[in-house]
């Protein structure tokens, strides 16, 4: 089967993952991310590039944060923006995804954001759109289960290019719960695509999935070692039912060996950015004096997000 | 009723030979190899001229749906898509709706079978009450009514005490024991092998030394109260080892493995793709690798379809969520002829894995077509292959991991007692 994400030409149709994503159509994403960069500074900040296109914000599992962030994105580009919060209504009746997706297929919708808590339920419906010989509807995956958050990818490589330029010659450390972690995925997808040499991730084994130096990455469980010479220090949310249990004893402890503290981070080089997907655990994975120091990019990243996921919308939907 | 088969190519796995003669069949009976018996006329001459006749396959783990067939399901589709496949000869798993745990459900699947009358059915029965893990079942009634082993299907028994109950009380009335080898807590939650392509897809993965601690465990157990155990679905290179070295010891250990695994591995999930789900989990090409040799020199002794029909709609959801399972009886024989293939191994002892070497872990006379044998005969061509189209398996399940794949061998007769019970 091929990647269901590409038209037979090529074409990117929906945004599924980052994982097999040629580097030019990356490239091409960021770069177009650019102009929209600056947008928010302006008096009136819409294109119509999405113009009587209706975008349907299809959470199964909640997140104010990422929905409101696609829903700025969509408004920017003048789209309609219908948001449905489906954990709380249609599969708690017992309707079946792809049910859902027919009956809102049938009310015109161009553009699907889906957040869903089962790895793989982008592409599956992605892959029944394509079967059902309605490819003009798109699909962008918002996270799915512990699998891929591509657009979460897509503004984490647009931040590193942003303060780094060059992908061949960085050291990048993903810090953390990488186990359940789609963020990293799809961040260790898109850094060996773009071909950054030096990939690490960070964490005690319970957190770190089996043969995940396959994806091209190198496991430190001492988190000096795995900072020591970074460019880039990319610390992931410990959600809070990992905090105890058999996975963690406790917080004090996870901070205290994997928390990012500014001693930690004077291991790195002197001119390392520190980026978190939010939302943060201050004196958990991060501690206060480095989330608000000088090198922390996470505020950023929000504001290259929105123009990030506009770039990706009006790439596979927009009006030429 | 008698039966001329001529011109076929005979493979009897029983006796090791393979050769081109004519069969005759006589009372449900194989009367005579070569030349007609004294006085003979048929009423019925199949003219098998290239094709190839062996006994029908023995399949150890068929999920008839008996009982729990969706009501508006017709009966005995499960059986249909058995002689399409040229097994004649079934076990059935406990773990149907609801479970196989008294004696007046064995009796009635045992019935449903015979008034079918095309394929023998031995319910295995369920090994505690509702598979639930905590109480026995009452193995002796269950074995009168017809019960030919006791497992807890894909439940595994989470607490080791009730396990090691289980195999004394049946040791105590000789009953076999079968056990699909997987630590419930170390594969808690898991729906993919726990490897690359599970740390790649973010899918929740068992580990192979679920299996391997499970096996332990009962080959510990074995040793201190003497039960037979038959080990299903070896999934691993390392399970296989532990098999291998329990046998060597002079245990009474059997173990099978299911047909797909010799040809699949969890690189075919793809992308999330729900046809690939199946318990236990496809391993890694390496522990394919291993599976196949060990059919082969005889640590495993039976290849089974594990077939299990699943509708659509329960494969149409994230992967997580399917319904684990597919229809694989009708390709059971495609399957080991291509695995005998691959492997360059002669039909009669490949054969062996899908008629004497289940029928030895079930107890019952080996396959063979020696006069006086049972005519219970699959006839295929051997040099046919087929394109595997969900939509036309006899299964109420269409979904196979095999769909649109091209496989040899086609089943086209399948004789139970001497009369034809399917030709296509």
């Amino acid at each position: 089967m091929h990647n269901p994400q590409l038209a037979a030409n090529g074409q990117l149709t929906h945004l599924l993952t980052l994982e097999g994503l040629p580097a030019p159509v990356i490239t091409h994403i960021l770069d177009s991310a650019t102009p929209f960069v600056s947008f928010g500074e302006r008096d009136v900040k819409k294109v119509p590039l999405l113009r009587g296109k209706a975008v349907f914000n299809l959470f199964f599992e909640n997140s104010t944060r990422t929905r409101t962030t696609f829903e700025i994105a969509a408004k920017r580009l003048s789209a309609d923006v219908i948001n449905l919060n489906i954990g709380a209504s249609s599969t708690a009746k017992g309707e079946s995804v792809l049910d859902t997706i027919d009956n809102l297929t049938a009310m015109d919708a161009d553009i699907f954001v889906v957040r869903h808590s089962e790895s793989g339920a982008a592409h599956l419906i992605a892959s029944h759109l394509n079967a059902t010989g309605r490819s003009h509807v798109h699909v962008v995956n918002a996270g799915d289960g512990r699998h891929q958050h591509p657009t979460q990818g897509l503004l984490d490589l647009y931040t590193i290019r942003h303060y780094k330029k060059a992908f061949t010659a960085l050291s990048v450390a993903v810090v953390g719960d990488v186990l359940h972690s789609r963020v990293a995925r799809s961040l260790i997808s898109g850094l060996t695509t773009l071909g950054t040499p030096d990939v690490r991730v960070v964490g005690p084994q319970t957190l770190i999935p089996t043969a995940v130096e396959s994806l091209g990455v190198r496991v430190c469980h001492d988190m000096r070692e795995g900072v020591a010479g970074c460019d880039v220090v990319v610390m992931l949310r410990l959600q809070n039912e990992r905090m105890k249990g058999a996975l963690l004893p406790s917080t004090g402890e996870y901070f205290q060996y994997y928390g990012l503290t500014p001693d930690k981070l004077a291991l790195a080089k002197p001119d390392a950015i520190v980026m978190h997907p939010g939302p943060m655990n201050r004196g958990v994975e991060i501690d206060s004096a480095v989330a608000d120091g000088a090198r922390a990019v996470i505020l950023p990243q929000v504001t290259f997000g929105i123009a990030v996921r506009m770039a990706v919308m009006s790439l596979i939907a927009g009006n030429g | 009723m008698k039966t001329a088969i001529l011109g076929a190519t005979l493979v009897d796995p029983a006796a090791g030979t393979e050769h081109g003669a004519d069969l005759y069949v006589a009372d449900g009976r194989i009367a005579a190899v070569g030349t007609a018996p004294k006085d003979w006329n048929a009423d019925a001459t199949i003219d098998a001229s290239g094709l190839t006749v062996m006994p029908g396959l023995v399949d150890l783990a068929v999920r008839l749906d008996e009982p729990g067939a969706p009501l508006d399901d017709t009966p005995g589709r499960e059986v249909d898509a058995c002689v399409a496949g040229g097994v004649t000869r079934v076990a059935c798993p406990p773990d149907t709706d609801p479970p196989l745990d008294e004696p007046g459900l064995v009796a009635m699947v045992r019935q449903r079978a015979m008034l079918q009358g095309r394929v023998h059915v031995h319910p295995v029965g369920a090994l505690t009450r509702g598979l639930a893990g905590a109480d026995l079942t009452e193995m002796r009634e269950l074995a009168e009514a017809g019960c030919v082993a006791f497992s807890q299907a894909d439940h595994p028994l989470v607490d080791t005490q009730v396990l090691w109950r289980a195999l004394q009380y049946a040791t105590t009335f000789d009953l076999p024991v079968w056990l699909r080898p997987q630590d419930p807590w170390l594969g808690k939650g898991g729906v993919a092998h726990d490897g690359e392509v599970a740390t790649r897809l973010g899918l929740a993965g068992v580990p192979v030394v679920a299996e391997t601690v499970a096996v332990a465990t009962i080959v510990a157990l074995m040793r201190i109260t003497g039960a037979r155990v038959h080990l299903c679905r070896l999934s691993s290179a390392e399970g296989v080892a532990l098999v291998r070295a329990a046998k060597a010891e002079g245990l009474p250990l059997t173990a099978d493995v299911a047909s797909h695994a010799l040809h699949l591995s969890d690189i075919d999930i793809g992308w999330f793709d729900t046809r690939v789900r199946v318990t236990p989990p496809l391993r890694a090409t390496r522990d394919r690798a291993a599976l196949r040799a060990a059919v082969r020199d005889g640590t495993l002794d039976a290849i089974c379809s594990d077939h299990t029909p699943v509708g659509a709609d329960a494969k149409q959801v994230p992967f997580a969520e399917a319904t684990p399972g597919a229809s694989g009886v009708e390709l059971l024989l495609s399957l080991a002829l291509k695995w005998a293939d691959d492997e360059r191994i002669a039909l009669p002892a490949a054969l062996a894995a899908v008629t004497t070497g289940p029928a030895r872990v079930l107890g019952v006379a080996p396959p063979t077509l020696a006069i006086g044998a049972p005519a219970d005969l699959c006839v295929f061509d051997r040099a046919a292959w087929w394109r595997v189209d969900p939509d036309a398996l006899a299964s109420r399940g269409h979904s196979t991991p095999f769909a649109g794949l091209e496989l040899p061998g086609r089943v086209v007769a399948t004789l139970a007692a001497g009369t034809a019970v399917f030709r296509r």
